[in-house]
């Protein structure tokens, strides 16, 4: 059942429930940021309007600072903006940051402590036609291993918009996963957001999927699915903050149902996955699989080609569900 | 054969829906000399290994190379309609596994001209007599990775490497002058010890007078600057930033047709280059 607390869109599980990019969120995000704080500032890597930065580059252009198609020196002039005081949103795409500038995110904002905010756009397979170049699979792996580095993969704009607000007060290096496409709105203005919380946004007993990002609103049809034709009771956890990782949240939810599934738009090792795998496996070990990229490159195609070939949508979710329903009687 | 290869950009992008148009189209010149003058390569063996090499460090302008292939002979025209398509040999940006006749793999920007100069300096080594070319982007020259990489072929004077930079002064968020100034590129490359040539982009003879130069020079490696303009041949869309990554009927700007027409404007305006000629279906 979905959790009433959550106060989830209403139109969630209808066919014409209203989509908008990820990303868009975090442009607005950006922009109240900015408003209620004079320290927050923007930089960017050619890539202003994708990333969702032109709002704020438009109302605060002394604030906004065009680095040119310069990864490493993004971060790293941001992580020297952060030691005079400023709180710098850094963007460009997850492949290219911080895809190519790990090190420097190592040095100069983890090991240093400065207070930057990465924003990495177009994650996923679902950028389509661009090709595995651009499709940014390992980004949640590379910032989850990192100390001090929060992790967050909001599930929809409007999540986005609060991580954002919240991440801008947060002291502390920080990363914000966002995606392309036009994803479907699950939550509401009223839903809980808190920086380290994951959110229990349907109840059951019989398994639990943990998803984030692109994956939760997969998760919630899956789940649907399985009640109506499966009879199965399927607890659907977001987990928008990847670290820290809610381990309450999780590890009472796997005592609940005995049975986890995870669900991301990324590598199969080492993502959310991992992350659940190695909170279970220090707590409450029970049977589980994970849903993701199963270590391979993705290719040029739409997105909704893409996310059914590799089983990243509600079908691919059900596939696996089952299977680990099995595993889970059988022990 | 630049023209036609013009045309087939604009329909492999309007059929892929996506895709960039200015880069691919300035380049088209660039080109046609490269794969019908300048290259030593042969289109049905392309693991040959005496084959000249073409690094392609901007892998977001591959329409034109592509297109240029097709025409040359690596694979059949036909098979252009498949850009960025699901299962398509012909990625979004290239993809060195799939294609025969791609040298590597590129789309994030700045690290061809390092894999070109450590390949010259791999086929010196072996005394493999074959050139190594690279095209790169004024934009890309924002990386420093870029930079890193000049250093290094003037330090180990690699006069098997010839590089030819699109400038084309756009990148996405304005001209590069705005977004982040590279000035003088020549002046720059000089100081840093290579020999430097800069040529009209869009002059046949002058293109392919460059390349020979640039094989004749010692001691240094080449940079061949070409200016051209981005979008060249589509008059909506030269020198306007905004045609960076989209294809006709996706964009309105200042001067372009409506977007149902944009297409059909593009193709006819290169058909009959400008209205100077009549157009065979006229
Ligand atoms: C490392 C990296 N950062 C960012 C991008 C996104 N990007 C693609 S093309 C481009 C602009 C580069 O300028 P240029 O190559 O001069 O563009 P063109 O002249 O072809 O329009 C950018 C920022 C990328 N492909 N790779
Ligand atoms: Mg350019």
């Amino acid at each position: 059942m979905i959790n009433s607390q959550m106060h989830l869109n209403p139109e969630l599980l209808s066919p014409e429930v209203k989509q908008e990019p990820i990303r868009s969120g975090f442009g607005r995000g950006l922009l109240a940021a900015g408003e209620s704080n004079k320290d927050v500032v923007a930089l960017c890597a050619d890539l202003t309007d994708s990333t969702k930065m032109a709002d704020f580059a438009k109302s605060f252009p002394e604030r906004f600072v065009e680095i040119g198609v310069a990864e490493q020196n993004l971060v790293t002039v941001a992580a020297g903006m952060a030691l005079a005081g400023k709180i710098p949103f850094v963007s460009s795409y997850a492949a290219f940051s911080p895809g190519r500038n790990w090190e420097q995110i190592r040095t100069t904002i983890c090991l240093n402590e400065t207070d930057v905010k990465i924003a990495g756009s177009h994650a996923g397979v679902s950028v389509g036609p661009d090709g595995a170049t651009h499709q940014m699979l390992e980004d949640i792996a590379l910032m989850r291993v990192l100390p001090r580095m929060m992790v967050v993969a909001p599930c929809d704009a409007i999540e986005a918009e609060k991580a954002t607000k919240a991440l801008a007060s947060h002291k502390g290096p920080a990363y914000i996963r966002l995606a392309r496409e036009k994803s479907p709105i699950i939550t509401t203005d009223e839903t809980p957001f808190a920086l380290g919380k994951a959110q229990v946004l349907r109840e059951g007993t019989d398994l639990t999927i943990v998803a984030c990002g692109t994956m939760v609103y997969y998760a919630l049809l899956a789940a649907e699915e399985l009640a109506s034709s499966h009879k199965l009771d399927v607890e659907v956890v977001n987990a928008a903050v990847i670290k820290p990782l809610d381990t309450v949240t999780i590890v009472a939810s796997a005592r609940k149902t005995g049975a986890v599934l995870t669900a991301e738009e990324a590598q199969i090792n080492g993502g959310l996955g991992g992350a659940v795998a190695e909170v279970l496996a220090d707590h409450y070990p029970v049977p589980m699989a994970r849903v993701g990229m199963v270590d391979r490159f993705g290719e040029s195609g739409t997105p909704e080609e893409l996310l059914e070939h590799f089983g990243l949508t509600a079908p691919g979710l059900i596939e696996r569900a089952l299977e680990l329903i099995k595993r889970k009687s059988h022990k | 054969m630049a023209n036609d290869i013009r045309q087939d950009i604009i329909k492999m992008l309007v059929e892929a829906g996506s895709g960039h148009s200015a880069g691919p189209l300035g380049m088209a010149d660039i080109f046609t000399a490269l794969y019908f003058e300048v290259l030593n390569h042969r289109p049905k063996q392309p693991d040959w290994p005496e084959r000249d090499r073409l690094f392609l460090s901007n892998g977001h302008i591959v329409p034109v190379r592509y297109a240029t292939m097709a025409r040359a002979g690596y694979f059949p025209l036909e098979e252009l309609k498949t850009l960025r398509k699901f299962g398509s040999r012909l990625q979004g940006h290239p993809e060195r596994l799939r294609l025969p006749g791609l040298e590597s793999t590129s789309g994030p920007l700045g690290s061809g001209l390092s894999q070109a100069a450590g390949h010259a300096l791999a086929l010196r080594m072996d005394g493999n007599k074959a050139r190594v070319y690279c095209i790169t982007s004024d934009g890309e020259h924002d990386e420093g990775n870029i930079w890193e990489a000049v250093l290094f072929a003037a330090k180990n004077k690699l006069t098997n490497l010839t590089v030819i930079i699109d400038r084309n002064n756009i990148q996405i968020d304005g001209p590069t002058e705005q977004v982040m100034p590279l000035g003088n590129l020549a002046a720059k490359y000089a100081a840093f010890g290579w020999h430097v040539i800069e040529i009209d982009g869009h002059n046949m003879q002058a293109i392919i007078s460059a390349c020979d130069l640039a094989k004749a020079i010692v001691e240094q490696p080449a940079v061949i600057i070409a200016h051209t303009i981005p979008g060249k041949g589509v008059d909506y869309m030269e020198y306007d930033y905004h045609w960076h990554g989209n294809p006709p009927g996706t964009l309105e700007t200042p001067g372009a047709p409506p977007k149902a027409e944009q297409a059909k404007v593009a193709l006819h305006e290169l058909r009959t280059l400008g209205g100077r000629i009549r157009s065979e279906h006229e």
